[in-house]
């Protein structure tokens, strides 16, 4: 246990560490290489808590796909970092404000909640001991069954992203010459060729 | 020591926190902004999963995996759409986002 609470510390220090980092650092390729630590630190904190199946799924999500995308994006696009970092320091105060009305807020609910006796008797589908089942064999047969509908709307929006994403960032550029396959296979001899009579001597 | 459910809520509030004050502190930076989201996102799935593993009760992941969805979705479809506006303004101030005069 006291390994467990050990490791519970390291990992909460560092993704907060990392998330201070995200916002604060001045380049934004060091932004997101803060983000993909702070997913990292995530995930060990969800296998602390038995989410095995979550936790490899926030590195594959996360770090393989979204922060990859992240990076692309700033390295592709020309921009002046430095420019969009002036005037920074004039919108602390009022980050500050807001910041602290809601870590307050936060705090006020954690310090006068308790977990309602009647919550246990509530529950939908408790979790199975892991010796008998293992978390990803548990989560599959709650997802495939009970939820299948959420799952099929997960996998509708991420069809409709992906959709939306090739749809925005599709450009035809007017004066390039493509090949148009339809138009080659469709030609035949007829359209092809065009026969002249040419009268001898004197050409077309 | 024991780890107890409020030692992770207290984390997911700060990550929270953090998120937001992204948001306020690069107002210019729509790069930032998202990943400031993403924070925002991260906390809340630490929420989820925390209450479901110290209720007993796997729905909470089930959620957890439904916000990962989203999640991953939103940050494809606001990067194409940041890809798009910075192709047409050369900026992805947040202030130049004014071509429909709102």
């Amino acid at each position: 246990m006291a390994v467990a609470a050990l490791f519970f510390y390291i990992f909460s220090a560092l993704a907060i560490g990392s998330a201070v980092m995200v916002i604060a650092a001045r380049n934004p390729v060091h932004s997101v290489l803060f983000l993909i630590l702070a997913f990292f630190n995530g995930a060990g904190l969800f296998l602390l808590l038995g989410a095995e199946f979550l936790a490899m799924i926030l590195v594959v999500v996360y770090v393989g796909a979204v922060a990859v995308l992240f990076l692309f994006v700033v390295m592709m696009l020309d921009i002046d970092f430095a420019a969009l970092r002036q005037g920074v320091l004039q919108y602390v105060p009022i980050g500050m404000v807001i910041g602290l009305i809601l870590l307050v807020e936060l705090g006020m609910v954690l310090g006068t909640w308790a977990i309602s006796p009647e919550a246990v008797g509530l529950r939908v589908s408790p979790t199975p001991e892991l010796t008998a089942v293992t978390n990803t064999e548990a989560l599959g047969h709650l997802l495939y069954t009970r939820y299948v509908y959420f799952f099929q709307a997960a996998g509708l929006i991420l069809l409709v992203a992906m959709i939306g994403a090739i749809v925005l960032t599709l450009r035809h550029k007017p004066n390039v010459k493509r090949q148009s396959i339809a138009e080659q296979v469709g030609r035949s001899p007829a359209t092809a060729i065009e026969i002249r009579k040419v009268k001898p001597g004197q050409g077309i | 020591m024991e780890i107890a459910l409020t030692h992770y809520l207290v984390v997911a509030a700060i990550l929270f926190t953090i998120g937001v004050f992204g948001i306020f502190l690069n107002r210019k930076n729509v790069i930032v902004i998202l990943m400031s989201i993403e924070l925002l996102l991260l906390s809340v799935n630490l929420n989820l999963v925390a209450f479901s593993s110290f209720l007993g009760d796997l729905v909470g992941q089930v959620f957890a995996l439904l916000v990962l969805t989203v999640a991953a979705a939103e940050t494809a479809i606001g990067l194409a759409i940041l890809v798009v506006h910075f192709r047409n303004r050369g900026s992805i101030d947040v202030e130049d986002v004014n071509l429909m005069k709102g």
